[in-house]
């Protein structure tokens, strides 16, 4: 079933019934449905419209900041003795990660579509911030449902969302994380379907979801590569990202999956290990199933109850993947790979300290893997790696666990 | 299987009153108390049953069916359980029809042959399945259909006349008007509003109509059942089982019999609804 597309692309998918080889879909409520098809029609209507897209450009250059810097990480580079490593600096967006370029295109659609009220749910606090931003850009108002365990490790964050404006509604079913705040943000949606925009932050849920949050984020791939070209005049040999839903991960993907000669890795989260059931590992450890409107690989039993998981990283405390990740993995476009909360730990340390930059836990699961991975590379070959979001957000976190005192 | 649907609606339709159809969560507060509600059901009243299949993340339930799901998980329910309450039940009731409700990712994870095959056998006459918009027929609606299992959909207030003939197209058994856009356990609508609504869908379709969402007191169930072919009560009795259970979500001697006093005022409000309409 799942076969590689014809006219030898892999950048070609979704189908019109918004299907990844058997991955992807519409798994929703019948009272969903009409807006689902809605915003489809909305957003194909959008992504041909010049004016979209200038309005677009014009925000994302003089509002996010974009294009946002590639850097060349030298100091890193020669502490690891190998390949050449360049990060494409997400984390220097307005709001400190990518997440904006998805919220700014979803409020234009959500205007266009004349939409009054603004629903999004947050695992880390970074698409809540991002949304509850541009809500206040618009001048919507903006509901952003957390989960309670994340409100508690991300508390800066709720903090910032509610200094722009947003209501923050803790979730305090299953274990209070992005899964549960998810299901209530569904339930809202469902339940004020006349007024109401769900703005998704991840590259999942039902069609056109995964496809339009996708094309959002793409620019993060698309600028990368003409400034790698420029820095080097060739691709890089290797394209490294974290994936929790992984919106980050298929906005750099993207423009690099016809490119043969570029290997490609998406980086899990492994939390304590893959033998027990705390990590977030969906594709390493997972099965495909349905959940969130879309079918892709789910932690769940042998009942198909979906698990809680675990990771460092707030953000990437979700046991499913984006659906188009799904696919990527079972053609074999692209290897997914666990990284564990110790590993990532190191490694936000690790680019602190020689680069002086504060990472986001979640890409510090990423750099884990370049860390591994860079020394034994040839020291011509480069490496490209999403700095999707700064590390503000986790300084607590990562305070408590080293021991340090705030 | 779905002549026992169509039997039994005939039936109550030939009575002059609606048909009251009652849902409860399979495998809640455990596994036997479950196959003793399910047998009081039918004495109590009820016409047909909505045997609700536990899922981790229920996302169209309001809170009362969240936390009954997560007594039954907790409590070792699984689908294979499940469907054997339903097989426990048929060995003493031949007549009344049972309608599994839930999410998909159990069904899709236990395989949809092996799932409808042994639905079959265990004497289940329809499904309703939340997330299975007629998008996804090919996903279990379908094969369903095939096996001679009714597939029941779900029309909504955001169900157009554009769209009403997707949804109907390959629904089977009944139609469930979902009586206003949200989640389970909300407040009831104006009963007038609904009884619109109802009129609307009956001029696209022949099937019968059955109304749910909100349906909580006999009043209600009576006010409701004066337009629809039929009342669906999930919440309340749901509540009810809940406000019985010990400080640990353990049965007692009043949760099957606070059910049954329950469905037994419900079933009284259908049984008037249409005289009162008549009045």
């Amino acid at each position: 079933m799942n076969e590689a597309p014809k006219l030898n692309s892999f950048r070609a998918g979704p189908d019109e019934d918004g299907r990844f080889g058997i991955f992807g879909g519409r798994f929703v409520a019948e009272t969903l449905m009409p807006l689902i098809l809605d915003l489809q029609a909305e957003w194909d209507k959008a992504k041909t419209d010049p004016a979209f897209k200038a309005e677009l450009d014009n925000l994302g250059a003089h509002y996010i900041g974009r294009p946002s810097p590639l850097y060349f990480a030298e100091r890193l580079t020669e502490e690891l003795g190998g390949a050449k490593i360049y990060f494409k600096r997400e984390e220097l967006n307005h709001t400190g990660s990518h997440k904006i370029n998805n919220c700014i295109g979803q409020i234009l659609l959500a205007k266009r579509m004349g939409k009054t009220r603004i629903i999004a749910e947050t695992g880390a606090g970074q698409h809540g911030v991002a949304s509850a931003t541009v809500a206040a850009r618009f001048g919507l108002p903006c509901v952003v449902y957390m989960g309670a365990t994340d409100v508690e490790r991300q508390a800066p964050n709720v903090f910032r969302m509610k200094l722009l404006g947003a209501e923050v509604k803790p979730v305090t079913a299953g274990n209070g994380t992005l899964k549960d705040a998810m299901n209530e943000a569904l339930r809202d949606w469902v339940t004020n379907v006349d007024n109401t925009y769900y703005l998704i932050g991840t590259a999942a849920g039902p069609h056109p979801y995964p496809e339009m949050v996708r094309d959002f984020q793409a620019v993060i791939g698309q600028e990368a590569k003409a400034q790698m070209l420029e820095a080097e005049g060739r691709l890089p040999d290797l394209v490294v990202a974290a994936v929790g839903g992984g919106s980050n991960a298929i906005g750099i993907f993207h423009s690099f999956l016809d490119d043969e000669g570029v290997k490609i890795v998406g980086v899990e989260a492994g939390g304590k290990g893959l033998d027990g059931d705390e990590h977030c590992a969906s594709i390493t450890a997972g099965s495909p199933g349905v959940l969130h409107g879309n079918r892709t690989y789910l932690l769940q039993d042998g009942d198909g109850q979906i698990k809680e998981g675990h990771s460092i990283s707030a953000g990437l405390d979700y046991p499913g993947i984006g659906p188009e990740h799904s696919w990527l993995n079972d053609v074999g476009r692209v290897e997914y790979v666990p990284i564990m909360d110790h590993e990532a730990l190191e490694a936000f340390q690790m680019l602190t300290r020689l680069e002086g930059i504060i990472p986001a836990l979640e890409p510090s699961h990423a750099l884990a893997e370049v860390i591994k991975r860079a020394p034994n590379m040839g020291k011509d070959e480069i490496i490209l790696m999403n700095l999707s979001g700064r590390g503000d957000k986790d300084i607590f976190t990562v305070g408590k666990i080293l021991g340090m005192g705030l | 299987m779905t002549a026992r649907m169509d039997r039994k609606f005939a039936d109550v339709a030939s009575e002059g009153r609606p048909v009251l159809v009652t849902y409860f969560m399979g495998g809640d507060p455990d596994f036997e108390t479950s196959v003793s509600i399910m047998k009081a059901l039918p004495k109590a009243g009820a016409d047909v049953i909505e045997l609700g299949m536990p899922f981790s993340d229920p996302m169209a339930d309001g809170p009362a069916i969240q936390l009954a799901g997560q007594r039954s998980l907790k409590a070792g329910q699984t689908l294979a359980k499940t469907i054997e309450i339903a097989r426990r039940f048929r060995e003493e009731d031949q007549r009344t029809p049972i309608v599994l409700m839930g999410y998909y990712n159990p069904i899709y994870i236990y395989g949809v042959d092996r799932f409808l095959t042994d639905a079959v056998d265990a004497g289940i006459d329809g499904l309703i399945v939340v997330d299975l918009p007629p998008e996804m027929d090919d996903e279990l609606c379908i094969p369903a259909l095939q096996k001679g299992i009714s597939f029941i959909r779900l029309a909504t207030p955001t169900t157009d006349d554009r769209r009403l003939p997707k949804v109907l197209e390959n629904t089977s058994g009944f139609v469930y008007y979902v009586s206003m856009n949200g989640i389970t356990g909300s407040a009831l609508p104006d009963p007038s509003l609904i009884a619109g609504a109802v009129e609307r869908i009956k001029t696209h379709t022949k099937l019968p109509v059955c109304v749910g969402f909100g349906v909580k007191t006999a009043e209600h169930a009576r006010a409701i059942g004066a337009s629809a072919d039929g009342v669906v009560v999930g919440t309340a009795i749901v509540n009810q089982i809940a406000s019985s259970l010990t400080e640990e979500g353990k049965a007692t001697d009043a949760t099957v019999p606070g059910v049954e006093a329950l469905v037994r005022g419900l079933s009284a409000g259908v049984r008037s609804a249409r005289l009162a309409a008549a009045e």
